[in-house]
């Protein structure tokens, strides 16, 4: 193909769609299974976790990875929260004319390291092409199915009072990262997203800690939203020692001069994890043994009460830790 | 020294429990800044309060200060062709008339949120087929900031930057303040304006007999502001005291102040609650009209609407706490504002808001 | 109002200087401050410094909170 850019016609289901799909997609993300099908086939054991996304982050490039890598890892880490390993991937692509296809390669290859190092391959997907100015650049959704072993009940509703929280890591690189390149915005800083596929990590977890309660990755409204989660399916309270949560002093620094809280900014690699007490120790070691978990930490503890989250300040007072409202914007106030 | 030493939880905490433990009769004291109400809501100080000390918020968020009229205006200017409004997050979800800068982004206006008004500068530049529109709101902490903005763009020629100022002035609505019915024995002074107005800047409010602490943003330097504070309420004394010295003089920036006068004029201000007040907001200086949006641009506005039952003018000039308001925690929540105090994360009802379910039972 | 944070100036070139907090760093206007040094703490707000932190006075402040904490009770009322 001679071109650089998407045309429409990439999208039209013929020729120049076909060999878009065997050059870019297919050389780097492998056949689906049967080749050629639109539908893939697979087996599976008795119990599936299945889970599907949407990627459209601006810009699609930043520090630590890229939309596609995004995608992967997403659709991956869902499946995780349900202690699943992830068996197959579909990924379907709204491409927007005129996008370079150099950008479209560099995305797959992305993909396709991302997709390998969770051990799982993207066995179907979709294209189209949308004129230019419906999209912006490209939009990505990926779809997984993971195996869940037996015995392992992971839910957000199953936390219990007595029950100790742990964080996998250090919050808001993913979010500062991505603001630190948006126009209006732009700081330098060595802050790179922490985008990352944990179902090793999580497996790990489970092998060492096998009465986790639940887990979840705190992706958009951040580790405050996914604690409000956790409270409001389990009925709960959660304590959360403001000091005892991890954050890079990069980090600190972003949102100190943005007017921002890393508890409400997005993560794409970490995962909050619920567990009974006599557990703690195991799968703390278990993360903290992990590349991906090296700067765990018990961050607070769950007990009877409303549902809601409770942060106890560096002053030893108490706060409640809503959900946050609206996008976190940058404040000058 | 580092800001960790202030931050030294320790120090933090057993200030804080000194000042629970001392012994002093009622007063009701007031900031009146938005980072001193989140920094106050954030870390729970109020709980270090002695017993009958109130700290109330009075006018110190320019987002809720600002009248329907200005955010409707900003607002009409986005439905110009072309037009880019750039603006402060803080700005994204305040209500105007009839809608949000947000709501008027999904209708198709375009927004930019920027970090410094300087990068409104810079898209102005990038984007010369662009009007950028800068939203001017802020006190005087941040009036220098958009005045640079302006001189920038003045040397660099570009005809596609102008500013819509909202600027207002703080000592001109603490002495509103006293002239009012609201009762107030101490004010909590704005760190950040105080270092570009300076420390001086407050002897009228002290003459007035109010006592003035200028206070710093670290816990530790609110929890010593009050002390201060209470101290001279104890002693009988009304003078400026400077909490904040690491930062504030007594005669301010004085290169700031110096730019100030030479982009903007001082002209009477509608103050959200409060009412005008004279000579406390800015406009841009006669020279510079090409830069003032107002001048440049011709809108038809609404009819300036407050929301009904709304009344963040009373909180704003302290006459009631959020919890006073009817609407409040029911009809006006984070989630679902009815006025400014509340959508503003620096308002003092999305401050209480937050704050205030621990206090019962918790 | 307002948010400003202390950041340590790098580089100066002219009115501008890049200044840096624990690995974040910005280029701001330092045209506002009198004799800016390289090593100077700046306060910082909305892509301008808005002051020099006083370094001396930092530190007195510091021992000002530990004395605080250390005083003997001040006696109630006057």
């Amino acid at each position: 193909m001679s071109e650089d850019r998407i045309l429409l016609s990439h999208g039209d289901g013929g020729q120049r769609m076909a060999e878009l799909i065997e050059r870019v997609f297919l050389t780097h993300l492998g056949p689906s299974e049967p080749p050629g099908d639109d539908a893939a086939r697979l087996s599976a054991p008795a119990e599936l976790a299945f889970t599907t996304d949407a990627f459209v982050v601006d810009p699609i490039f930043f520090p630590g990875g890229d939309i596609g890598k995004l995608a992967i890892c997403g659709t991956v880490n869902d499946l995780a929260t349900a202690g699943a390993r992830p068996l197959a991937l579909s990924a379907s692509f709204i491409l927007e004319e005129g996008l370079p296809l150099a950008d479209l390669e560099r995305i797959v290859v992305s993909m396709a390291a991302a997709a390998a190092e969770a051990e799982v391959r993207v066995i179907t997907g979709d294209t189209k092409v949308v004129p230019r100015g419906s999209a912006d650049r490209l939009f990505i959704s990926t779809s997984g199915i993971g195996a869940i072993p037996v015995g392992v009940a992971v839910s957000g509703a199953s936390a219990r009072p007595g029950d100790v929280v742990l964080l996998s890591g250090a919050l808001g690189d993913h979010g500062l990262a991505v603001l630190s390149c948006r126009e209006g915005l732009e700081f330098a800083s060595p802050i790179v997203s922490d985008c990352a596929p944990l179902a090793g990590m999580v497996q790990d977890l489970l092998a060492a800690a096998p009465g986790v309660r639940a887990l979840r990755d705190p992706t958009r409204g951040g580790l405050a939203s996914t604690l409000n989660e956790f409270a409001r399916q389990s009925g709960v309270t959660i304590e959360v020692e403001e000091r005892a949560v991890p954050v890079h002093p990069e980090v600190a620094a972003a949102c100190d001069l943005l007017g921002l809280d890393p508890l409400y900014a997005a993560n794409e690699g970490k995962m909050v994890v619920i567990l009974p007490p006599e557990q703690a120790q195991a799968a703390f070691a278990a993360l903290r043994a992990h590349r991906y978990g090296r700067e765990a930490a018990a961050i607070g503890r769950v007990q009877e009460g409303a549902p809601r989250v409770l942060l106890r300040t560096a002053l030893g007072s108490h706060r409640l830790l809503d959900r946050h409202v609206g996008e976190q914007m940058p404040r000058i106030c | 020294m580092h800001l960790n030493d202030l931050r030294d939880p320790e120090l933090v905490q057993g200030l804080a429990a000194r000042l629970r433990a001392r012994p002093a009769p009622p007063a009701t004291l007031m900031e009146v800044c938005g980072t001193h109400t989140v920094t106050i809501a954030r870390y729970g100080l109020r709980q270090a309060l002695p017993e009958g000390v109130r700290l109330i918020s009075g006018p110190g968020c320019p987002v809720c200060v600002t009248p329907q009229a200005q955010i409707d205006h900003f607002l009409a200017l986005g439905r110009l062709p072309n037009v880019v409004l750039a603006t402060f997050g803080d700005m994204l979800r305040v209500p105007g008339s009839e809608r949000t800068l947000e709501q008027a982004r999904a209708e198709g206006t375009e927004v930019l949120i920027t970090y410094s008004p300087l990068d409104a500068v810079a898209a102005a530049e990038g984007h010369p087929e662009r009007e950028v529109i800068f939203f001017g709101i802020g006190f005087e902490t941040t009036a220098p900031a958009v005045a640079l903005a302006i001189q920038e763009a003045k040397t660099r020629g570009l005809p596609n930057f102008s500013v819509l100022s909202a600027h207002k002035l703080i000592p001109p609505a603490l002495a509103a303040l006293i002239a009012s019915d609201v009762r107030v024995d101490g004010f909590l002074c704005p760190g950040h304006v105080s270092v570009i107005i300076g420390a001086n800047a407050y002897r009228p409010t002290v003459a007035a007999g109010k006592p003035c602490v200028v206070v710093g943003f670290e816990p530790a330097d609110i929890l010593r502001g009050v002390k201060m504070l209470l101290d001279q309420i104890a002693e009988g004394r009304a003078e400026v005291e400077v909490e904040y010295s690491r930062a504030v003089r007594p005669e301010g920036n004085r290169k700031a102040q110096e730019l100030m006068a030479q982009t903007f004029r001082v002209v009477d201000a509608g103050w959200r609650g409060i009412g005008t007040i004279p000579a406390s907001g800015l406009d841009l200086a006669e020279d510079l009209a090409e830069f003032d949006a107002a001048r440049r641009f011709t809108v038809d506005l609404p009819p300036a609407r407050e929301p009904q039952g709304c009344r963040c003018g009373d909180v704003l000039r302290g006459a009631i706490e959020p919890h006073d308001c009817p609407l409040f925690g029911t009809a006006c929540t984070p989630a679902h504002p009815v006025g400014a105090c509340m959508v503003s994360s620096e308002g003092a009802c999305q401050a209480h808001y937050r704050y205030r379910s621990t206090e019962n039972g918790a | 109002m307002c948010l400003a944070v202390p950041m340590k100036v790098m580089t100066i070139s002219g009115p501008v200087a890049e200044v840096e907090d624990r690995g974040v760093r910005r280029a701001v206007r330092v045209d506002l401050i009198d004799a800016v040094a390289v090593g100077d703490y700046v306060i910082v707000h909305a892509g301008i410094a808005i002051e020099k932190l006083d370094q001396v006075e930092a530190e007195e402040t510091l021992r000002l909170l530990e004395q605080m904490l250390s005083a003997p009770e001040r006696p109630a009322g006057p």
